[in-house]
């Protein structure tokens, strides 16, 4: 099992996450017991039956969004976004309108090339689980990377964290002397 | 002007820790060159043609006499003893080795600077007015908004990483001085019949690749909603816009394609959800920023000085620089001069360490400690007396920064080009220092007047040729540098690109196509009537028949 950052530790990734099946063939795809996170097209071609088993999450591409699958988000245990590039910001929407405008409070996971260098934005739109590469860092660096978390404390404006911006968090008084 | 509490500071000493262990982890190869670029570049750190270039945030042009000291330290320390301003209204080092820059960046936060967005795929600095608070014309002061917006962009975590770079200004007088056309966003402050303060907005402009003016997306955005609206923007930009293709991935592109109006749509649709929600501006949050730009101490001042007007009378050198140079002021006895760095020989936007520290000493004897910087690449002061004019005029001209030439051909907009950039097809500098060499007789500019003569060194636009009212672009042509030229473009309020006139030329040709251009415009102007409204009136054609006339040989080899 690969390690992840789950709410600011260290800890077993206990999803396995389901690849596109070759061919798309999303109807006829084997669905492995146990937890598991499928992409968004095979859920939507197996919804009732995967809805059914509970133990069943999704994962956005980059591209894809909350908008095809509103009704069942309060549903699902688990949702995770795939970042096939770090520069790919696309996904920091998707979880901030997942958290946000679409109320989700299950297990958010950010996956494929996620970098440190972006942990403290990725959990500030709401990612409360951060899977890098398979071999992307060590044990020691992924360690490490758990200060990148709070590389900045009191960030101007609102976010998923930290709904109020910094104006209405605290009363700012004017310049120091 | 805006000065930094503990929050502000400790934000910028949080980007300098934590810049310093990227540059640790890329110099002992934990941060790959790919994975290190997005982050170095977002902290002003490009890999250029001799060494890093590195750009520090200027936001909205505004810098204290201590930024400028610092600076000029920075410079004589860490480069060759120089700085080059640009027209985004920041400062760029050229020399300054990889390894010293998160040194840089804590002398920097020492002053309350930073190189934060400076760069890379995300909401780059603000630009404004470089006359706000001073201009006669001026409406709203554009600086607490800019200020206000600068914070709400500060490490957004949402949108650090979008399809491409995101300009934004804004400006608040009666004329358009932060060339809010060509911005991704542009951000016009205005009343409305009840008297209540707004935006107008304009989205999708932009130079470079694909040159396009920006659209009207809403007539009217109160001021509570601004932070709120410009997140809708965003958050649709950051969805749908290309990513698969750089040339194509601008805002620009997305509004193009969808049409202005379906993009507004999206827009607002998006708006609908985080309207009225807590990143909704608060009146004290307003207040706050805003008393930083209260106005200085002016003293009360007869509107006119006799001595002032004596030394105009009695020295014609003095006269011609406060025709050119010297701009009103909306208080009475005051007045803006604005420092030339396009002195004939000096790289357009360039200044030395020491004259950094002669435009701080000047700033604080004569304008209350501040000066700002121009996206025409020249210095202001603000705030000096009319009776204080004429000393300054001495020291600057001592300084090498009073040459008469504002807005006057050989006030050229120019980016460092091939000399030191990397993107660059070709040189820009050589470009402009030719054609000042060839206009080096001051009662001959005076007598062709206002006229704006931008030069970019490649499609990236850093020179902003396309609203030049004579744009020049360097291109490549088989390894060969050759330049191409357009007229009639313009901007301000009535912001226009302008149209290629044919044929590249080779360098050496330039100051004569120029020169010709000039001569048409002499010959076919009506009394008083400016370059670029000549080309309005009569069109391309006759100047492309006088420049194409003698040089038919270089056609073929040129024609790119």
């Amino acid at each position: 099992m690969s390690k992840v950052i789950k709410n600011g530790q260290i800890a077993a990734s206990d999803w396995r996450i389901l690849p596109l099946p070759e061919g798309d063939d999303v109807a006829g795809v084997e669905i492995p017991a146990g937890r598991v996170i499928v992409p968004l097209a095979v859920w939507l071609a197996r919804r009732d039956e995967l809805l059914a088993r509970g133990d069943v999450g999704l994962w956005f591409a980059s591209h894809q969004g909350p908008e095809d699958v509103t009704d069942d988000i309060a549903r699902l245990p688990v949702i995770a976004v795939d970042f096939p590039k770090f520069a790919d910001g696309r996904g920091y929407s998707t979880a901030a309108l997942l958290r946000t405008r679409y109320g989700y409070t299950g297990q958010l996971i950010a996956f494929g090339e996620v970098l440190r260098d972006q942990f403290n934005y990725l959990t500030r739109c709401g990612f409360d689980t951060l899977q890098p590469r398979e071999g992307r860092y060590t044990d020691a660096q992924l360690d490490a990377a758990i200060a990148s978390l709070r590389d900045f404390t009191v960030p101007y404006q609102a976010s998923v964290v930290d709904p109020q911006p910094l104006f209405r968090r605290v009363a700012r008084t004017g310049a120091k002397a | 002007m805006y000065r930094y509490d503990d929050y502000d500071q400790r934000l910028v000493d949080e980007r300098v820790a934590q810049f310093r262990d990227q540059m640790r982890r890329h110099l002992a190869g934990e941060l790959s060159d790919d994975e290190f670029r997005p982050v170095r570049l977002q902290n002003g750190l490009y890999i250029q043609r001799h060494a890093p270039m590195y750009r520090i945030s200027i936001p909205y042009g505004h810098l204290a006499s201590r930024q400028l000291r610092k600076l000029a330290y920075l410079a004589r320390t860490y480069d060759k003893g120089y700085l080059h301003f640009t027209t985004r209204q920041n400062v760029q080092f050229n020399w300054a080795p990889m390894e010293v820059i998160p040194e840089i960046c804590a002398e920097l936060a020492t002053v309350e600077m930073h190189s934060i967005q400076t760069s890379g795929n995300c909401i780059r600095n603000f630009t404004s007015d470089p006359f706000a608070g001073v201009a006669g014309d001026e409406l709203i002061d554009p600086r607490p908004w800019a200020e206000i917006l600068r914070q709400w962009a500060t490490f957004h975590p949402e949108f650090a990483y979008l399809p491409r770079k995101f300009k934004i200004a804004v400006n608040g007088a009666k004329e358009d001085r932060a060339v809010i056309q060509v911005h991704d966003i542009g951000l016009d402050l205005k009343k409305n019949e009840a008297g209540e303060i707004g935006f107008r907005v304009l989205v999708g402009g932009g130079l470079g690749r694909t040159p396009i003016i920006g659209r009207e997306i809403e007539s009217f955005v109160p001021w509570q909603h601004i932070i709120t609206y410009c997140e809708a923007v965003l958050r649709v930009y950051n969805r749908y816009g290309r990513r698969d293709n750089s040339f194509k991935a601008r805002i620009k592109i997305l509004v193009s394609a969808l049409g202005i109006d379906e993009f507004r749509w999206q827009v607002r649709e998006e708006w609908a959800h985080v309207k009225d929600g807590p990143n909704t501006l608060t009146v004290e949050e307003v207040h706050r920023v805003a008393d930083f730009f209260e106005d200085p101490a002016y003293e009360t001042l007869p509107a006119d000085d006799a001595g002032y007007h004596h030394h105009i009378a009695e020295d014609l050198a003095f006269a011609s620089w406060v025709k050119r140079n010297v701009r009103a002021h909306k208080k009475p006895g005051y007045a803006s001069v604005t420092l030339s760095l396009k002195k004939p020989g000096v790289p357009p936007g360039d200044i030395t360490s020491e004259q950094m520290e002669l435009v701080a000493d000047w700033a604080d004897r004569f304008s209350f400690g501040e000066a700002r910087v121009t996206h025409e690449q020249n210095l202001v002061l603000a705030d000096v007396k009319k009776s204080e004019l004429y000393t300054l005029w001495g020291l600057a001209r001592k300084a090498g920064l009073a040459t008469p030439n504002i807005g006057l051909l050989t006030d050229i907009i120019c980016c460092p080009g091939g000399d030191f950039c990397s993107l660059a097809n070709a040189k820009s500098i050589p470009i402009a220092a030719a054609i000042q060499e060839r206009f080096d007789d001051l009662d001959y500019l005076h007598d062709i007047g206002d006229i704006e003569i931008n030069i970019s060194g490649c499609m990236n636009a850093c020179g902003h040729h396309h609203v030049g009212h004579i744009g020049i672009l360097g291109v490549d042509k088989n390894g060969e540098e050759w330049y191409q030229v357009t007229i009639g473009g313009s901007q301000g309020n009535h912001a226009g690109i302008g149209k290629v006139i044919g044929p590249s030329f080779a360098r050496a040709e330039m100051a004569d196509v120029i020169s010709e251009l000039i001569e048409t415009y002499i010959e076919e102007r009506h009394e008083d009537e400016l370059f670029i409204d000549t080309v309005r009136r009569i069109g391309l054609d006759p100047f492309k028949a006088r420049v194409y006339a003698n040089r038919q040989p270089h056609r073929k080899a040129a024609n790119v």
